[in-house]
């Protein structure tokens, strides 16, 4: 086992390479192409036995993805933002073929207007897709988690894509301390790719991805969709359980942090949820019981266990790096679907949206956001949803729109 | 890289005799397209696995059941040829890791109708090119999205009506030029075929077959449905096409195209048109005189270029 100081998508690398994968077809997007880049070098020097495909668009990359896995290889993809949009058909699509592999999304904001740093639209947008979720807020927990994704995927309760996603920028682009475990243990956790029936031979003709008539035989085939998903909650805590085990990190479907007599909480997804975690232990020096629970398996979505961890406290701050446009943050509603109808007392649960593209949260934030939910406990009813957005950044804005009213002033003024 | 193997089919005798693709398939009665495929999988055989676009030919195989005795992946519209990437890698990377005999190969076609191949997936199928690879594409192309009630594509030809140029003069366009675009990628082997000409694309498919590398392959199909006519005149309307000369057979190899049925004396193309109700509009209730000879000279303009 050895530390080196790599960037998150070093990590992704890293992941793909130790879980031995076959195949990468790939298609390059800023901010997730060192990704390809390194896995492209490898194989180029021999250090993995894989092969590359450079498509000619994110939407043939997946299909190209899922049809190799579908074949029978271990397969490991990458994408970020448009890119995963212009390939959503074939997110769809490929889980439906129940092809097993794992693919990295590196969180971008989308167009318009178009942008370069991370919030969880993208990702988001693939929420339904019958891909699996995991969600890393270190470089660390990028490597483990592609290591425990490439076991849900192919486990046979489960056989479906996974997802792992990252933010781009923060961990995309930033260094830190990570241990590569030893080629051998993991090997030996992760296995060799199983194709079961899943596969094309001479000998064993087969048909997949047929099309069916009526709703019926589709409704089947999308719930035992469903159900797989649903096996991997289990599944999840089994294999992260043996991860522990094996290499002594755990990594859990939620993160508590500081969590236990809390009578306050922040819910937040990703590296930004890092920002939150140091606020809560700046809060704790303040005198106040507040702790930070951090989904890292979004699909499956972990109810029973945001129930139990959410149950009981006074009120819920859940902060969405994303914009439900017309409706508000999208955690807060999975949260707040997963609450309701829960027997016992339930938090006041407030929502906050910030973090778009990037935009920083500042501690300060994360204290008036404290601030808020305890005086909303107090009054025993949720504050409206607030959009995050300083005094300052909104002067900064008006100067932006300043320079743009007198350019195109000069612009109309001449002949 | 392209070789050449001994032709197998010398007369119409010599053509396969039993007949892989089973019966009863959903596809319109007359299908243009269906004849083709009958003929085209004799010849590929059942060690073939098709990747198919959305079109007509995705009601082929419906669950529970499949015509095919070999194998199928249905992947999208766009990117057929993408998942024939995904398929020969994986194939490939099998071959090469030990992890599969050499018997357990198969060989990879992408099956698409014209809607996927002129348009939509025309990116994919240059990407599919450029990168070489090593699988044999099929279009059967009936000039229209058919299987959406036969609004016109990119591979409508001029004046035809389709479900979105009913006006007197048909459809405004002009039929894309695909043999060309793709040739310009110097694949291994581009051609065209009919299923009324079933000797000719035997001859192709098995040529096609010996080589490796995109072997590209449209069929142009008649269609009973789209194009308004009584199926039975299927095979009748395939023969004018090529007699007409309003569908060249031809194919390119090693940067040369080369005709493989040269008409001494074409057939005026009215006689193709005036049996399809598509064109009827040309005839109906007054011919058309400026509109049918300027097809007419678009076809001998064709043949004087390459000619013929």
């Amino acid at each position: 086992m050895t530390r080196v100081l790599i960037t998150g998508n070093g990590a992704a690398a890293w992941g793909a390479r130790l879980a031995g994968v076959d195949y990468v077809p790939a298609f390059p997007i800023t901010p997730q192409t060192e990704i390809i880049e390194t896995l492209a070098a490898w194989i180029d020097h021999g250090e993995l036995d894989g092969r590359m495909v450079t498509l000619e668009s994110e939407h043939s990359m997946v299909t190209a993805a899922g049809a190799a896995a579908a074949t029978g290889v271990r397969v490991f993809t990458a994408t970020s933002s448009q890119g995963l949009l212009y390939a959503m058909e074939m997110l769809y699509t490929v889980a439906g073929w129940r092809a097993p592999f794992v693919m990295v999304n590196v969180s971008r904001g989308l167009s318009a207007p178009i942008t370069l740093e991370p919030d969880h639209n993208d990702i988001l947008a693939a929420r339904d897709s019958g891909f699996l979720q995991i969600h890393c807020a270190t470089c660390q927990e990028v490597l483990d988690s592609m290591l425990i994704a490439y076991r849900l995927a192919e486990h046979e309760r489960v056989r479906l894509p996974v997802i792992v996603n990252l933010d781009g920028f923060y961990l995309s682009f930033t260094r830190e301390p990570v241990e590569i475990p030893d080629a051998e243990t993991v090997a030996g956790f992760v296995g060799a790719f199983d194709a079961e029936n899943t596969r094309f031979r001479a000998s064993a003709p087969a048909s997949q991805a047929v099309a069916v008539l009526g709703g019926s035989p589709y409704s089947y085939f999308r719930y035992e969709m469903h159900m797989a998903a649903q096996n991997a909650l289990a599944v999840y805590d089994e294999v992260a359980g043996q991860f522990a085990e094996t290499f002594g990190r755990r990594h859990d479907a939620l993160d508590a942090y500081r969590c236990d007599d809390a009578e306050y909480l922040f819910v937040m997804m990703g590296s930004f949820a890092t920002k939150a975690r140091a606020a809560v232990d700046r809060l704790r020096e303040a005198g106040w019981r507040i702790g930070l629970l951090r989904p890292r398996l979004l699909r499956p979505l972990p109810v029973a266990q945001l129930r139990q961890t959410l149950g009981g406290r006074r009120a819920v701050a859940v902060i969405d790096q994303n914009l439900a446009t017309g409706l508000g943050g999208v955690l807060y509603s999975e949260v707040a679907g997963a609450l309701y109808g829960h027997s016992g007392p339930l938090p006041v649960l407030a929502s906050f949206v910030g973090g778009l593209s990037g935009r920083d949260i500042a501690a300060e934030e994360f204290y008036e956001m404290a601030r808020v939910i305890r005086d909303a406990a107090k009054a025993g009813e949720a504050p409206p949803p607030r959009l995050l957005y300083t005094r300052d950044e909104l002067r900064e804005m008006h100067k932006l729109q300043a320079v743009a009213r007198v350019e195109r002033e000069e612009l109309e003024s001449k002949p | 890289m392209s070789t050449e193997t001994g032709v197998r089919f010398h007369r119409m005798k010599d053509l396969p005799s039993t007949h892989l693709l089973g019966t009863g398939t959903p596809m319109c009665a007359g299908c243009g397209g269906l004849e083709a495929l009958h003929e085209i999988y004799d010849i590929l055989g059942e060690k073939t696995v098709f990747v198919n676009a959305a079109g007509c030919m995705t009601m082929l195989s419906v669950y529970p059941f499949t015509p095919f005795r070999g194998s199928w992946l249905y992947a999208a519209m766009a990117s057929a040829p993408a998942g024939a990437q995904g398929v020969r890698d994986a194939l490939d990377i099998l071959l090469q890791k030990q992890r599969m005999t050499a018997e357990e190969d198969l060989q990879v076609a992408v099956l698409t109708g014209d809607g996927a191949a002129y348009g939509m997936g025309l990116s994919a199928t240059s990407g599919a090119m450029e990168r070489d690879l090593d699988f044999i594409y099929i279009c059967y192309d009936n000039e229209g999205y058919g299987n959406t009630g036969q609004q016109f594509s990119a591979a409508t030809p001029h004046a035809a009506r389709t479900a979105t140029s009913k006006g007197t003069r048909g459809y405004p366009g002009y039929k894309k030029d695909l043999f060309s675009i793709w040739a310009a990628h110097k694949p291994a082997y581009v051609a065209t075929v009919i299923g009324a000409e079933p000797l000719d694309l035997a001859r192709k498919i098995e040529k096609a077959q010996g080589m490796k590398g995109s072997r590209m392959i449209i069929a142009l199909a008649p269609c009973p449905t789209g194009w308004d006519y009584d199926p039975k005149l299927s095979v009748d309307i395939g023969r004018l096409a090529v007699k007409t000369g309003m569908w060249p057979l031809k194919e390119y190899i090693d940067g040369k195209v080369v005709h493989t049925r040269v008409q001494h004396e074409r057939i005026p193309v009215e006689e193709y048109l005036k049996l399809q109700g598509r064109f009827r509009h040309l005839f109906e209730p007054a011919r058309d005189e400026p509109m049918l000879a300027e097809i007419q000279a678009r076809v001998d303009s064709y043949w004087a270029a390459v000619g013929a």
